[in-house]
């Protein structure tokens, strides 16, 4: 099909179907203008019979609705020399009437009557017609199936799933997902690890239409991949190593609640869109585009299930802190994402204590044991405090800064506890640290989060890979177009 | 046949070619054979015996390190290599 827009004839052209009313009404209206002896050019979109009194040409394959960017139905234009000067759309006799230079039309209708959806904007329509109509450079290579084919065992077959069903990226649903994003398809986004190869955008989207996204989630996976696709935060290493490590990806800014991100209930869990697809996709590119399978360059000993997708929303509103992006630079209104090499989430219980000081023993004590309780420093770690947890420290008063300042405190430890052979355990720190006090994070490793809701005094903890220059260092990036 | 669904392809689209295995040397004497630690802890305990196997049977050895293991080798380092060597052997383990 054409991807080049038709000549529209000059005089009055006017898009009808039969289905509207409105068009229904106004088809008196249209005969009394071609008797008139104005040039008028009626294309139905529907019913190539209507309307029956007037002369028409039937726009079957909507090319002429598409391209003219007919939301409504009736819509009148004027056009001069090939262009359009005028358009109105629905019934308004004054503006028909305007438009027409003729100030007896439609009389007898009523002065206002509105229209209905252009056939070319129907939602089951439009992703066959963007297809069809846009001369778009998504360049990848088609891969036809044939009839007997099981479009989603096929796709199974050549191991392009993370082990769950994926959506088949046909040309239409890509289409569909690049409107998610201003970006041309073919900018390089990163270079994808392991195979250093170039990241498309459009290879993005393909990617995001598998792993469920909808098209307003684009900006974020592309923002979470720019994230994770450098050396600061080295997705080479976080696929290569043993430790069951992968991106969990923390989303701030007034953007989650416009596309629906969960803070609150289950945030970690299944259940929503948004978290799941975005932290989904980001993962499958990584396996088809980068080509970091597991087994291959992915050698985790056990993984853990959020290598699927861990990808939450911190709940701003509510929290007594400010954000984790705020406290990384983000400017107050941005959207951003925060890449994290962390493991599966692991609850912290404390349903007795009342003041903060209790609480943060108890944290502490938790913290303490993240990776293994006798290594310090070398692992980071999040922190996502509940509601109910959360309420303690706000009706104390007590900020980020103080609250990890108290964590901190708590967590320092002699080296005599921790130094190899110490309490019966092997592992633990170098014997020259012995008579040195160790904080069990470096500073900035202990990452503060507000999420979680309902009731519930938990909190949770996520633990790290190796950190800084010799693994992966947290990485934020603000959200773009 | 009957089409039937036609999908993008959400891979780089770039299979790499196979490599030709170079010949196995028959001998090791007179080699300059690389040793890269990756620098996991003790990785320097296992190639310190390699090396000393190695000389015994008339190689010369050229020790190498990564800077951390987490990361692919450096461009610069594995030009070095290359370049100075004509065998190598890595040291993964801990």
């Amino acid at each position: 099909m054409s991807t080049t827009a038709p000549q529209l004839p000059d005089g009055f052209v006017v898009i009808v179907k039969h289905e509207c009313a409105t068009c229904q009404m106004v088809e008196p209206v249209l005969a009394a203008l071609a008797a008139s002896g104005a040039a008028l050019t009626v294309y139905t979109q529907d019913n190539p019979d209507f309307p029956e009194s007037v002369s028409h040409i039937h726009d079957d394959n909507l090319s002429v609705s598409w391209h003219n960017e007919i939301e409504t139905v009736p819509t009148l234009m004027m056009v001069v020399d090939g262009v359009e000067t005028e358009r109105t759309f629905g019934w308004s006799r004054s503006e028909w009437q305007r438009i027409t230079g003729i100030d007896t039309l439609g009389a007898d209708l009523p002065a206002t009557r509105p229209g209905c959806g252009s056939m070319s904007v129907d939602p089951d329509r439009v992703d066959a017609l963007r297809a069809a109509f846009t001369d778009s450079p998504v360049i990848s290579r088609h891969v036809e199936f044939s009839a007997a084919e099981d479009e989603f065992e096929a796709i199974y077959a050549r191991g392009w799933t993370d082990g769950l069903p994926v959506i088949p990226p046909t040309r239409e649903r890509v289409l569909r997902m690049l409107t998610g994003t201003t970006r041309h398809p073919q900018e390089v986004v990163a270079i994808a690890p392991p195979d250093l190869v170039e990241l498309t955008v459009e290879k993005i989207a393909i990617n995001a239409v598998m792993a469920g996204c909808l098209p307003e989630y684009m900006p974020w996976v592309i923002a979470a991949l720019e994230a994770v696709c450098n050396d600061q935060f080295n997705m080479h290493g976080v696929l290569a190593t043993t430790m069951p490590v992968g991106p969990v990806i923390i989303c701030n800014g007034p953007g989650t609640r416009a596309i629906g991100m969960n803070s609150g209930i289950n945030a970690f869990g299944q259940g929503n869109r948004a978290n799941n697809t975005i932290g989904r996709a980001v993962q499958l590119t990584i396996r088809n585009v980068g080509g970091g399978r597991p087994g291959e360059v992915d050698r985790a000993t056990h993984g853990n299930p959020g290598k699927i997708s861990f990808c939450f929303a911190e709940d701003e509103e509510n929290s007594p802190f400010t954000s984790l992006a705020t406290e990384r630079g983000v400017p107050e209104g941005k959207n951003a994402v925060t890449v994290f090499a962390g493991e599966g989430p692991r609850c912290v219980v404390d349903q007795l204590a009342r003041t903060p000081e209790e609480l943060t023993e108890s944290l502490a004590a938790c913290l303490l044991t993240v990776n293994h309780p006798k290594l310090v420093i070398g692992f980071d770690a999040i922190l996502t405090l509940s509601p109910d947890h959360g309420r303690v420290y706000a009706e104390a008063g007590w900020s980020r800064e103080k609250l990890l300042e108290e964590i901190a405190a708590r967590t320092l430890r002699p080296g005599t506890d921790l130094v190899r052979g110490a309490h019966g355990m092997a592992e633990g720190a170098p014997l020259h640290l012995r008579d040195s006090m160790l904080p069990k994070f470096r500073k900035g490793g202990l990452l503060l989060t507000y999420a979680g809701g309902g009731a519930g005094l938990f909190s949770s903890i996520v633990a790290g890979w190796a950190n800084g220059a010799i693994g992966s260092d947290p990485v934020t990036r603000i959200v773009g177009s | 046949m009957a089409s039937g669904l036609t999908i993008l392809d959400p891979t780089s689209e770039s299979n790499p070619s196979t490599r030709q295995l170079l010949a196995r040397p028959t001998d090791i004497k007179g080699h300059t054979i690389a040793l890269l630690d990756i620098s996991k802890p003790r990785g320097n305990v296992f190639l310190d015996r390699i090396e000393e196997l190695l000389t015994e049977r008339g190689a010369h050895v050229k020790r190498y390190a990564k800077p951390t293991f987490t990361k692919p080798a450096p461009v610069d380092l594995r030009h070095e290599i290359a370049t100075q060597c004509t065998l190598v052997i890595e040291a993964l383990a801990d």
